[in-house]
């Protein structure tokens, strides 16, 4: 890992170094994740994301479900919600529309989003309600030592996987705008840089914004697969394993294949959700929510 | 001032009104008979005023999505029925732990499962108290009449917001589908309790904070505080703790923030219980056949009288023990097979006889049939 991300390091390095303890609470840390996670990465992406909108703290709000990924609120200095398993999306719902102006961002794993959350989440992305989902998919269970998820590919060993993986994975990205989600983009903690800055676009964007981010679970994903390293991992699921958007578009189909499309893969302007209610409401007569 | 107008509606519709007079300004739910009403009514009356109505994916995200925008400060509500309630335990814990005020309307059908849909039946009671896992607070208040569904679920407002903390207004398909009279109050003339608020700075502020049993201040998302809100056990800053001496204080305090206030929480009505030497318990529609059942019995010169709590649970321990004191025996007339019949007997601590009448074919308890076992006894 240190060859590679020195390399880049040198060339993405921002000119003025950037100051975290607005957005950490420092009191907080250590954090639970293991070392070799990429959790950390995504969480500064999303930091720096954030701070790049000039808007002040107390405008966010982070709110998650149960799992590695959503312990992310708890070490951030925003309005921040931990909920149940697979019900961060409900919460969020309700918050968004009693505080229209909250920016509320869901951190979410595959687990927690698409297998016990997957009914909220495709009902979120239908209604196109104003939320950013930053789904970490490591595709495993971690918080519960290394179970198959929904995106597990097939063949892979879990914990309750042992002979291989037989279930086929959902794909986030097309899943999400299949349901309707105005923003769909997919990155890795590899790309840090490239991740900021869809993270960035995702909470700029008005309507519901997915993130498949692809990220890697040494402790369980890693071990059970005979990964060599995170380092390893990283290289092979997040770097070879992904093609960006732009250089897809000048490969032949064969060299797509078992690829997943990195950056925005759908944008589109339709009725925000929070938008659509407030003309509801001044059909109904009635005065603006407060 | 003129004179008050008398309105038809029914049990539902009344909810509803009374929800509005409570100052609810966000609804989520999912369709289910015989709660559906309070949707509909609400669909259209929310927006009116500025409030939001949201038609939700289940029942589990409904009872989520209140308590979110409930910490984006809106007083919030649900409303279901067995099946739905089923779904809400979930959520039910996590607004207990994390002391989330909203109100959760169940209207009672028949059971388990799909049951009878439009039969009533008034065997949730058990589940309104134990139904989500792990010791936690209850408040259940169970009205009788139309006009009680109005201010019961009021006072479920000002108790949510008092205790934060979540209320169960629990009534049967028969009230809630039920059409009777009820006087709409005018504005200010029945309380309204408001959340309080922190008044602190930020940096202090602790939203879990306690001293002599008083329950912290909760601020709303967004308007400064910052704080941070988990269903994991938590120490007074909200942080997850895994401090043992913490988690068995915090399990202890959320529990006893009602149990304390039982006195305050518990509201029955006696029904010539002074002088009775035979008791009935009963609660909801049962307590309306209970009651014409006393009536009768009072004209045939049998001491008779009806201890009808409007507040399940915390249960009225006191109430029930005192009547046992007096009666020979206690009638427990009930549309399950055996629920509040086994707490009867337990708060009588042996002192007299309970008996149960129980029926769970869909069909009320008829006056007839408690008279006749209170014959037994006189």
């Amino acid at each position: 890992m240190e060859t590679v991300t020195a390399a880049k390091k040198k060339k993405k390095e921002k000119p003025v170094p950037f100051d975290y303890s607005n957005y950490i609470r420092k009191g907080k840390l250590p954090h639970i994740w293991c070392p070799g996670c990429g959790h950390g990465i995504v969480l500064k992406c999303m930091l720096r994301a954030i701070a790049e909108t000039g808007r002040p703290n107390d405008d966010f709000a982070l709110v998650s479900g149960i799992g590695c990924s959503s312990r992310t609120p708890g070490y951030v200095n925003f309005n921040t919600l931990h909920t149940l398993h697979g019900r961060a999306l409900a919460f969020a719902t309700g918050l968004k529309m009693a505080k229209p102006n909250l920016k509320v961002i869901v951190t979410t794993g595959d687990g927690d989003a698409l297998a016990i959350g997957g009914n909220h989440f495709i009902h979120t992305c239908r209604r196109n309600l104003d939320i950013v989902i930053m789904v970490y998919n490591n595709f495993i269970y971690g918080m519960t030592s290394g179970q198959f998820s929904p995106t597990t590919l097939p063949g892979m060993i879990a914990t309750t996987s042992r002979y291989g993986n037989i279930d086929p994975p959902f794909d986030v990205c097309k899943m999400a705008e299949a349901a309707g989600a105005t923003f769909v983009a997919r990155g890795t903690a590899y790309h840090y840089g490239e991740l900021e800055k869809i993270l960035h676009e995702a909470i700029m964007h008005k309507g519901t914004a997915v993130i498949d981010i692809i990220d890697s679970c040494p402790t369980y994903y890693g071990r059970f697969n005979k990964f060599k390293s995170p380092a390893d991992m990283m290289e092979k699921i997040e770097k070879e394993g992904t093609v960006s958007v732009k250089q897809a578009s000048g490969l032949p189909p064969e060299k797509l294949e078992g690829k997943l499309l990195r950056g925005v893969l759908c944008k589109k302007e339709r009725l925000e959700y929070t938008e659509g209610y407030a003309k509801l409401i001044e059909k109904a007569g009635g005065s603006k929510p407060k | 001032m003129a004179e008050k107008k008398k309105k038809f509606m029914q049990g539902n519709e009344a909810c509803s009104e009374g929800a509005l007079y409570a100052g609810c300004r966000f609804y989520a739910g999912y369709p289910i008979t015989p709660s559906t009403e309070v949707a509909e009514i609400l669909s259209v009356r929310l927006p009116k005023i500025g409030g939001v109505f949201m038609q939700m994916e289940d029942e589990i995200a409904s009872i989520c999505a209140i308590i979110g925008a409930s910490l984006g400060g809106a007083k919030s509500l649900t409303a279901t029925s067995g099946p739905g309630f089923s779904l809400m335990q979930e959520g039910l814990g996590f607004a207990c732990i994390a002391e989330i005020p909203c109100v959760i309307v169940n209207v009672m059908r028949s059971g388990p499962s799909t049951g009878f849909p439009t039969g009533p039946s008034q065997s949730d009671v058990m589940q309104a108290k134990w139904g989500t896992h792990g010791d936690h607070p209850s408040v259940v208040l169970t009205p009788a009449t139309v006009q009680e569904i109005f201010y019961e679920t009021v006072r479920a407002f000002n108790l949510a917001e008092t205790y934060r903390t979540p209320v169960i207004v629990l009534y049967d398909e028969i009230i809630g589908h039920m059409r009777e009279a009820i006087t709409l109050p005018e504005a200010g003339e029945v309380e309204v309790i408001e959340r309080k608020k922190p008044t602190c700075k930020p940096e202090e502020y602790k939203p879990y904070a306690q001293s002599n049993g008083s329950i912290a201040p909760l601020a709303a998302y967004g308007e400064g505080y910052k704080f941070h809100v988990t269903g994991l056990y938590h120490a007074e800053d909200g942080f997850p703790t895994n401090n043992t001496k913490l988690i068995g204080e915090a399990n202890e305090r959320i529990v006893n923030k009602i149990n304390k206030n039982v006195d305050k929480i518990c509201i029955n009505e006696e029904f010539y219980t002074d002088d009775a030497e035979i008791g009935v318990v009963a609660y909801g529609v049962s307590s309306k056949s209970a009651k014409f059942a006393v009536k009768e019995m009072r004209k045939k010169g049998v001491k008779a009288g009806l201890l009808r709590p409007k507040t399940i649970w915390p249960f009225p321990d006191k109430a029930v023990n005192k009547l046992a004191k007096q009666v020979k025996a206690i009638l427990v007339p009930e549309m399950n097979l055996g629920q509040v019949y086994y707490e009867v007997e337990r708060a009588s601590r042996g002192q007299c006889e309970v008996k149960g009448i129980f029926k769970v074919d869909t069909e009320a308890i008829h006056p007839n049939q408690i008279i006749e076992e209170i014959k037994k006894f006189a």
